[in-house]
């Protein structure tokens, strides 16, 4: 096969698309520029981005495949950011990977190559992409600890079709060993953690420069009284308990959390956890990674990146509804519901407000 | 028959020219620095000195008007930073919008601490007006910098016009000749020209030699100090391999240089309208006729230009988007912006630059790949169908 393996400039990258050409695909190596690094005056600034991309090159370089740089900032831009800050805007939770996933990798980026006649994307991604009765299959990482499942469930089996993921069967220290081996220099490269267009983390502080200050009340969810105020609630989380910093303790002494989030009167409210559980959870846009399943199935749901599955019922019309066999905590409207049969990635729905 | 590969990035650097490399590898296996007063020092100072006189000559200036450096973008930084730096009782700068980085960052630079920069404009064809230079000119202007020709669009500027302009009103003027040398006529003594900065790799010297030509009289701050190395302007030890090569380089650009033009500006036009054959709908950038030999600037409106460059690639066509790149990441080209040229086309841009070993069979190879590269292109950047949720 004629194969775009996108290299970040990580370890995991680097190694899948090692294993594509070990495999005996023809591969070519593509960086994805998704943010601008250089101002127009000529200073440099998002160093990061400019290493990251010279990592890439080096990796291209020693598996000896061409190298190019696609620049999708636009895209990135328009797709990812500012849905990102639109849905903190209206106070959901969004998880910017999955949707990177969803418009950027497996969409523009694999429209290009499908485009120019290659005929499959590889990333470094850990999940299975395995051959089942009705085509290809999305299944979970053997590592439990590295599965990026979650993800991936925004993908359409057309896409799972036209995807390698090479590491799926690997543990990440197996892929860093393999790295060293290979003469790899990003062998030892720290994992990245944080959302890669806020570098230094401050996620609440990056959100307060493009939303500006937002002043609200923070209210006890029970008795409706005004415990405190806010800059701006973008900076909250359904099931957030530090950071609160509320004057007075609750009465009972009871631990106090944030159990919803209203946009529009700017209203944090809080509460005793039991208030966070939650049996139903309602989530709209499914995206099926085959066949639909049919409503009543049986499926596990997990509701963020590292959350547990939970074996839930799923009522299924033009979104999903699924009934929880026990209560979960801290469902946050925004993130995805993905849902599992066994490994198998069922789908995904995004979770509305109730 | 065709080559297996047709390289037309002649203007990011072009093939070591091998009487240049001789002179390199002659003077590299002996020892001395040029600096030295023993006998292996005298021979290196005296190839150091031969090969000042011969660029003196080539360029019509005098020998101590020649100051060595590193290459184009030290010439252009010694002589922006150091002109502006020398007047400091005059704050403005005018530059043209179509600088290369090399003179671009300077300027910009200067203008963050302090400066106030003036950019002048150019028309749809990358031309700067004298006269816009003309009615800007005034005694507080520390210097005035326009290129010779255009690394991008390749539209040659009318220098001497603008020196003069520069000259009368005393203003020092610099221009940045690398493009230009080889390509065209470059005459150091045109009347107003202060500095102009020369480049070794594009010429066929190694990379890492160029020069800056400085009249003697102007007043220029240094930006290296050190030893004391050319008239105290530019320490650093000599690097007469290198200033043996550059000065081998320069002389066969000179006398090369019109027939030269003629063979490749013979290429150029052929490539030109064989691409517009092809694409009907390609625009070609920069001036009809004030236009480098050498350069073949497309935009293919419904491509992108690092698709195409991919594409070309994988065929066996090596060229360029044309405008600078950090990591790999194209920038938006800062020239066709200041032409006008609307954003969406100009992504779609291709540089083909020709140079001394460009020949009929290069041409020929893209003639032939290039309608299959664009039926590809614009399909990969065809608006896709987006599943909103």
């Amino acid at each position: 096969m004629r194969v775009i393996a996108a290299l970040s400039g990580g370890v995991d990258s680097a190694v899948a698309a090692a294993r594509a050409v070990d495999a005996g695909h023809e591969v070519v190596g593509v960086h994805l520029a998704l943010s601008r690094s250089r101002s127009t005056t000529g200073t440099s600034k998002g160093c990061c981005s400019i290493a990251d991309s010279q990592d890439a090159r080096r990796v291209a370089d020693v598996l000896d495949i061409p190298y190019y740089v696609w620049d999708l900032s636009e895209d990135f831009a328009r797709d990812v950011i500012e849905d990102f800050v639109e849905a903190y805007r209206d106070g959901l939770t969004p998880n910017p990977c999955l949707r990177c996933n969803e418009t950027i990798k497996f969409a523009a980026v694999l429209d290009r190559a499908l485009a120019l006649d290659y005929d499959a994307v590889c990333t470094g991604h850990y999940a299975r992409i395995v051959p089942g009765a009705d085509g290809s299959e999305l299944h979970r990482a053997v590592d439990p600890t590295k599965d990026q499942s979650y993800v991936l469930s925004v993908l359409t089996q057309d896409q799972i079709a036209a995807t390698l993921l090479p590491l799926g069967d690997s543990l990440k220290s197996q892929v860093r060993a393999e790295a060293a081996e290979r003469g790899l220099r990003v062998a030892d490269k720290p994992d990245s953690h944080d959302i890669c267009f806020i570098p230094d983390g401050d996620t609440s502080g990056w959100l307060r420069e493009r939303l500006g200050d937002q002043p609200g009340e923070i209210v006890d969810a029970a008795t409706g009284e005004v415990l405190g105020q806010h800059t701006g609630a973008f900076a909250y989380t359904i099931g957030q308990r530090r950071g609160l910093d509320l004057r007075e303790p609750a009465a009972s002494g009871a631990r106090r959390y944030v159990v919803d989030i209203d946009p529009v009167e700017r209203r944090v409210w809080v509460g005793a956890e039991d208030l966070l559980a939650a049996t139903v959870i309602e989530a709209r846009d499914p995206i099926w990674c085959g066949p639909a399943p049919g409503s009543g199935t049986r499926a596990w749901v997990q509701i963020r990146a590292h959350g547990e599955a939970m074996p839930a019922q799923l009522d299924i019309d033009d979104g999903v509804t699924a009934h929880l066999d026990s209560p979960a905590r801290g469902v946050a409207p925004g993130q995805a519901m993905a849902m599992y049969d066994g490994t198998r990635v069922v789908g995904s729905a995004t979770i509305v407000r109730r | 028959m065709q080559p297996d590969r047709a390289y037309l990035d002649h203007a990011a650097t072009t093939t070591l020219l091998p009487e240049a490399v001789d002179a390199w590898a002659q003077a590299a296996s002996r020892v001395g620095n040029p600096s030295s007063l023993h006998s292996a020092g005298r021979a290196a100072r005296r190839l150091v000195e031969e090969s000042r006189e011969a660029i003196a000559d080539d360029l019509h200036v005098r020998p101590s008007e020649v100051i060595f450096t590193s290459g184009g973008t030290e010439a252009d930084n010694l002589a922006v930073k150091g002109l502006v730096w020398a007047q400091p009782d005059r704050g403005r700068i005018l530059c043209s919008a179509i600088e290369h980085h090399a003179v671009l960052d300077p300027v910009s630079w200067l203008g963050d601490q302090g400066c106030k920069v003036d950019w002048l404009t150019v028309d749809e064809f990358g031309r700067v007006d004298p006269e816009t230079v003309r009615a800007r000119l005034s005694d507080d202007v520390a210097l005035c910098t326009v290129m010779w020709a255009n690394n991008e669009v390749g539209t040659v500027q009318p220098i001497a016009e603008i020196a003069r302009a520069c000259e009368e009103a005393g203003v020092p003027f610099h221009t940045d000749a690398v493009q230009a040398l080889g390509q065209l006529r470059v005459d150091g003594s045109l009347p107003g020209i202060t500095s102009l900065a020369l480049s070794g790799h594009k010429i066929g010297a190694p990379v890492g030699t160029g020069a800056l030509v400085l009249r003697r009289d102007a007043r220029i701050v240094p930006v290296t100090h050190g030893g004391g190395q050319e008239r105290d302007v530019r320490s650093g030890t000599f690097d007469a391999p290198g200033i043996a090569a550059l000065a081998v380089a320069v002389r066969h650009a000179v006398d090369h240089q019109a027939l030269h033009a003629e063979e490749i500006s013979a290429l150029r036009d052929e490539l030109i309208s064989a691409i517009l054959q092809v694409a009907p709908t390609a625009v070609v950038n920069g001036h009809v006729s004030e236009r480098l030999p050498g350069n073949v600037h497309v935009s293919f409106p419904g491509c992108e230009g690092d698709t195409l460059l991919m594409l070309l690639d994988a065929a066996g066509v090596e060229c360029s988007t044309g405008s600078a790149c950090t990591a790999g990441v194209p920038e938006p080209s800062h020239v066709l912006e200041a032409m006008g040229v609307a954003p969406a086309v100009a992504r779609g841009s291709l540089r083909f630059s020709l140079g001394r070993t460009s020949t009929q069979a290069d041409i020929d190879r893209v003639v032939e790949v290039l309608p299959g590269v664009l039926d590809r292109a614009s399909r990969a950047s065809s608006p896709r169908v987006r599943r909103t949720r």
